[in-house]
Order: structure tokens, then sequence, then C-alpha cells
């Protein structure tokens, strides 16, 4: 409770020290208080265990932006941009551990986009352990597939795509799950109730296309609107070499169709109800990952299948050192009309290069490139990190859009191209 | 034709007999090694289940430190055929809190490996073929963790001698050759006391078969007045001059856990 207090504390005191615009005064609010929360928040933390089974833990980030090109669209952020990241994490459990509590509260102040700037809870919720049975009741995250270019069956929580191009930030879903472990495999069955709806740039972002999206006025097929209880249900289990999850779906799309309103100055959001199944295979030998994903879903336009499948080969202790050196490829196949909502992976290769140094900081990085191959479109993509000291992390990404021409998806993204730093401190 | 084949048959017979009589007759070192190490490896069996927190310090060649929390259950499968199972959660350094490694271990086969990365919640069967790469940057390799079965290494018998760390103890003196693939190490020698039968030290051959590591058990301690567990593990690395000190806290066995209690359903839940 005491810590709760102190995180609201500072909450209100960012709120209050970020109301101005002005970018070299925000810089400087914004230094100040990740310097001076994070110090705050370490002197607990180093405490932490005299307090109690409370566990504290989770990160601050300060994250800069710098996009190379001048902007495609009227009213985008230009240059470099600022934004401040706090992910406290609260566990609780029993001592005989049948019961399990989780706080995880998330917020991004961003100095240009005010969609950007966003409190969600990422977790909160109530587990119960039993011999066969759990139930958790309450807000959480659940990830499922196998595949690392595309998430096609992974459907539970809603993407928060202001975060990340790479669709791996997710909405806290509100959730009652019941699981039981067998010796033939695990099942788990879910209500969803609380409808999460995609978060999407603002007039002043990035990554969007000439009409922004306008997230108040979203429509549903639904009679009950977000108010549709979602259903869903997974098998997984392991048979050998082989891991193996099959899923279904069914209620209201994470992802929303975009249609122009009347004035066709900004783009509604539809969201239909669905019914999906989705299937996820990896099999595992030597140093070889396969990997497999499809789904097939109705409800928007014709019935369609969607697949990403491929292959990791990874290089133990490449040339003598204590690095290695994965490669990977995959491709992305999706058949779906025009009803549903336009993606970018419909025909895609997606080809890149890990690199784990095995080090003392753990420093690793991931190139990459996808390519569409009807409009021989590029993303680049290069993601690396390093531990710094004990409790800092440094994260790069760079991101670039190449060869698309009028017409095609990723036009509107064209001059989007930019290199991120993001200095963690973790606690 | 007859003939021949009737003086093979006999030839073979007599190799035969005296093959399954040599026993009897004397022990070779490799009986004897492999005698020494199933002794050991016995006086560890009927632990059902254990947990542990460890602390690993990583030092390198100036002397710079770096610390790593890690939780530990293993579940003991009695069958000798098949290896233990074992999950591993990192509670430090604070960006890997969490994140958790479960294995099957198999004998000759490589085991099976799942590895839980929270900030995505994601499960991710991966390789075991890595069983020579360093373990979170410190001077054990995976194998080092993962390879302890006693169907893992052929044995050999060398000598005994006083027990260098334990002067108190006399020492039987082995080396094993790992049989499992991929290992980094062309053979390694083990210290095992004649007392209470426990490892007391353990050298590393590289596939050069130069001494690359020495390894070191101290501080053991007798749990129920049957199982004894190391405290303090050091392995310092001869060619980089780096070392990795390895320290348990108390052990807590008889936990009922259960097979279900190792699959990668709960590694989202284990911290």
């Amino acid at each position: 409770m005491f810590f709760t207090t102190k995180i609201l504390s500072l909450r209100r005191l960012t709120k209050f020290l970020f109301c101005t615009r002005s970018v070299p005064s925000f810089v400087l609010r914004v230094l100040l208080v990740f310097f001076v929360s994070s110090w705050c928040i370490f002197q607990e933390s180093a405490n932490a265990s005299d307090l109690g089974p409370i566990n504290v833990s989770g990160f601050m980030g300060l994250e800069t932006r710098l996009f190379t090109d001048n902007p495609k669209h009227t009213g985008q952020e230009t240059g470099a941009n600022m934004s401040v990241i706090f992910n406290p994490e609260f566990r609780y459990r029993t001592a005989d551990r049948a019961h399990q509590f989780s706080f995880i509260p998330f917020y991004r102040q961003d100095a240009q986009d005010s969609e950007r700037s966003h409190f969600d809870v990422r977790e909160a919720y109530w587990l119960w352990i039993g011999d066969e049975w759990e139930v958790l009741t309450g807000v959480n995250k659940v990830f499922w597939g196998v595949a690392e270019s595309r998430h096609l069956v992974n459907i539970i929580n809603q993407t928060d795509a202001v975060e990340d191009l790479d669709g791996e930030d997710y909405l806290g879903q509100p959730m009652v799950n019941i699981a039981t472990q067998q010796n033939w495999g695990r099942i788990e069955a879910f209500i969803l109730p609380g409808f999460r709806e995609r978060t999407f740039p603002g007039t002043d972002g990035r990554f969007r296309g000439p009409v922004p999206v306008d997230t108040d006025n979203a429509q549903f097929e639904s009679g009950a609107d977000e108010k549709h209880v979602d259903l869903a249900a997974r098998y997984s289990h392991y048979f050998g070499d082989w891991d193996v999850g099959l899923s279904y779906f069914y209620g209201t799309d994470r992802e929303p169709v975009l249609t122009p309103n009347a004035s066709a100055m900004r783009l509604i959001p539809t969201y239909n109800l669905i019914n999906q199944v989705g299937v996820d295979i990896q099999y595992t030998n030597d140093a070889w990952l396969w990997k497999f994903e499809g789904i097939v879903r109705e409800g928007q336009g014709e019935t369609f299948g969607a697949a990403v499948g491929g292959l990791e080969y990874t290089f133990y202790q490449i040339f003598d050192s204590n690095g290695d050196v994965g490669v990977l490829a995959e491709y992305q196949y999706d058949n779906r009309d025009s009803d549903a909502p336009v993606i970018a992976q419909d025909k895609d290769i997606f080809a890149g290069v890990r690199w784990a140094l095995n080090d003392i900081q753990d420093t690793s990085m991931l190139a990459g490139a996808s390519v569409d191959t009807d409009t021989h479109e590029v993303f680049y993509n290069l993601e690396a990190q390093r531990r710094l000291g004990d409790n800092y992390e440094i994260e790069l990404r760079a991101r670039f859009f190449s060869g698309s021409d009028p017409g095609e998806d990723a036009f509107a993204f064209e001059k989007d191209d930019y290199i991120q730093l993001r200095l963690s401190r973790y606690f | 034709m007859k003939m021949i084949q009737f003086r093979t048959l006999l030839s073979s017979a007599v190799l035969l007999a005296a093959f399954i009589a040599t026993p009897a007759l004397a022990e070779t070192p490799e009986e004897k090694g492999f005698a020494i190490a199933a002794r050991s490896d016995r006086s560890d069996r009927g632990f059902v289940d254990s947990e542990v927190t460890s602390t690993m310090i990583l030092r390198n060649s100036q002397g710079k430190e770096s610390k790593r929390v890690l939780f530990q259950r293993i579940l003991e499968v009695q069958d000798e055929s098949v290896g233990d199972k074992g999950i591993l959660v990192f509670q430090s350094p604070a960006d890997v809190n969490g994140t958790a490694l479960l294995s099957h271990a198999h004998i000759l086969d490589p085991d099976d490996q799942w590895l839980y990365l929270p900030a995505l919640k994601r499960v991710k069967r991966i390789s075991s073929k890595n069983k020579s790469g360093p373990f979170v940057g410190s001077e054990f390799a995976f194998e080092d963790f993962t390879s302890q079965e006693l169907n893992k290494y052929k044995y050999k018998y060398l000598r005994e001698e006083v027990c260098l760390n334990a002067p108190s103890l006399t020492c039987d003196v082995l080396e094993r050759y790992p049989q499992y693939e991929f290992s980094g190490y062309t053979k390694q020698i083990a210290w095992v006391d004649q007392k209470d039968f426990q490892s007391r030290k353990v050298e590393f051959y590289d596939r050069k078969d130069e001494l690359l590591k020495t390894l070191t058990f101290e501080d053991y301690k007798h749990y129920d007045g049957k199982y004894w567990r190391a405290h303090t593990l050091k392995m310092v690395n001869h060619v980089t001059g780096k070392s990795t000190d390895f320290t348990f806290g108390a052990y807590k066995f008889g936990l009922g856990l259960g097979e279900n209690d190792f699959v990668k359903g709960v590694l989202a839940r284990v911290r």
C-alpha cells in the first residue's frame, strides 16, 4: 500500500511537470524526474526484503526517437522526440503459494503525441492454484505462438500499437482464466469481459496514414458494443521434439477495419465479431527450430486463412568465441479480402540474424528485413541491447522503410525511418 | 565348412566365457571408476525434490564482480535411464528478473528445454545443443549444470590420495568422459571422498585436452541425516583468469512437487 501511494504521487508529479510542450524544458524535466524517481525507488527496493512479502520490481525508461526525414503528413512531429515510461511491478503470494497477486501499472508520457501518452493496467489479478486446477481472475497478458515475424495466433490481448511497430506490446485484458494441467497436456478456458480498443497514433504522431484514426468513435458489430463477452480456449503440450498448441476464439476481433467518416477527416475503427481457430507448432531438433502458425478466421468478409512459417538455426560459440549467431527465415501468407482489416504481412519474406555475445552484460542484437514479394517494399529492423552496470539497460532500435510506391501499404510510412535509444533503470 | 563353423562357435564361446568371468577375477579401472561414481550418485537417491536460492558472483581477470541470483527446483526421477527435471528462475540482475528455464534431462539424447521470457510472457522451446556455451556469462557451462547424470559419462579409476581441499579425507580420483554429444570437454578428473562419497573437486579438460577450469566443492552440509549438499562451488578458468563463485542458501526437501510442477505451463507463475 505504501508503494502504491508512492507511485500515485509520482504520477501526479509527472503530470504536473509535463504540462508544457516546449521540448528543451521538457527534456530537462524528464531527466530530473527520471533520475530522482529512479533513485527513490532504488532506495526502497534495496530495503524490499525488510518490508515483507510484497515483491517490487519493474523499470523506468527514458526514450528518444530521432526521425531522419521530415514528416509526410501535416501535423506530425519532426526531429527528435522524447518519452518516459514507468512500469513498476508488484507481486505478492501466500506462503503456501496457493494464492498469487500481481499489479503492473504502465504509464508513458510522450512529449509530442498525446495519443501515445497513455496509462494502462498491464496486470492486476488474483491467481488461485489448486492441485489440478488454476483460476486467474483480473487483468492479465497471455502470449501464444512460436513465430518471430508475425504473432498470428496470439489473440487474447489487444495490441498497444502506439508503443512499437513490432506488435509485441499489449494492453491488459480483463479475464477469468481457468486452466488444468494433465499428463496429456494443458487445457485453458478464457472468459473475456471488457473489450480493449486498439491504440493509434494521434494527429501529431508518426506511423499513420494521411487521415488519423478517431479512437473516440469506434463502431462495433456486436449489439453489446465493447461489452460483448469474448470466449477463448487453448490446448497446449509437447510430444518429444514437437510442441503443439490449438486455440479457438469467439468474440470481438482485436484488429479493426478502418473506414473514413462522413467528412473523410478521420478513420473510424470498426470491430467485427469473429470466430478464429489457430494452430502453432514447433519442431526442435539439433540446433534447428522449425516453426508454423496458422489461423482460419470467419467474420471479416470471406472466411480466410493466414499462416507464418519458417526456421531458426543457431551456430553456437561461433569462431571459438562465447557468442552465438542464429539465422532466421520466415514466410508470411494471408488471403484475406478487402472487407477485412488491411495488413502489411500478406506475402512477405522475413530474414534475420540474431547475435548473442553471452557476455556478463548480456549484449545481443537482431537485424532483419521483411520483403513484400508482390510490391518489393522492404522493411529493415535493427534491435540491440546491453546491460550497463547491474541495474541499467541501453537499447537501440532502428527501422527503415524503402521501395514503396504510391498506393502501397507502407507508402504512408515512407518518411517514418527512425532511430530510437532507450535507457531503462530496472529495480 | 561345418568344421570351420564349429571352431568359430567354440572360440566365440571361449571368448564370451572369459569376458563374463573377468569381473570376478579383477575389477578393471573402468569398472572401479563407474562403481565409485555410481556409489556417489546413489548416495543421493531418494531426495525426491528440492528447492534452493543461490547467488553467483562472476569475477573477471581484473577482479570486477557481477552478481546473479537464482531460484532452483529439482524433481528427482528415480529411473537412471531418464534424467531429473529442473526449473531455474532468475531473480537478479533486475532486467532478467522472472526469466525461467525448464529442463527435462535425458541421458544421451539432448535434453528438452523451455525458456520463459517475462517481458512478452512467452514460452520458447530452445535447442539444447548449446552444451559448452557459458551459462549467463559465468565460467559454468550449460553442461556443468545439466549433465550430472551417472550415465552421461564413462569412467576410469586413477588412484587414491588426500582430498586437497578437505585434508582429513581420502579421495578416489577418477577420469570421466562425456558420452553425450557436443560436450566442450574431452575429459574431467573428479575427486570423490571415500567417507561421504561426495565430489570435492573436478578438473575440466578442453577439446585440445588441456586443463581449462577447476571446480571445487566446499561447505558441505548434511540434510535429514541423508543428503549432502555443497554450499560453495568455485569455478576458476585457468585460460582467461576469470572465476565464478556459486553459493547456495539452505535447501528445502520434501516439498511434495510432482511432474505437473515441471511443465512449461508453470513457468509464468513459478517466481
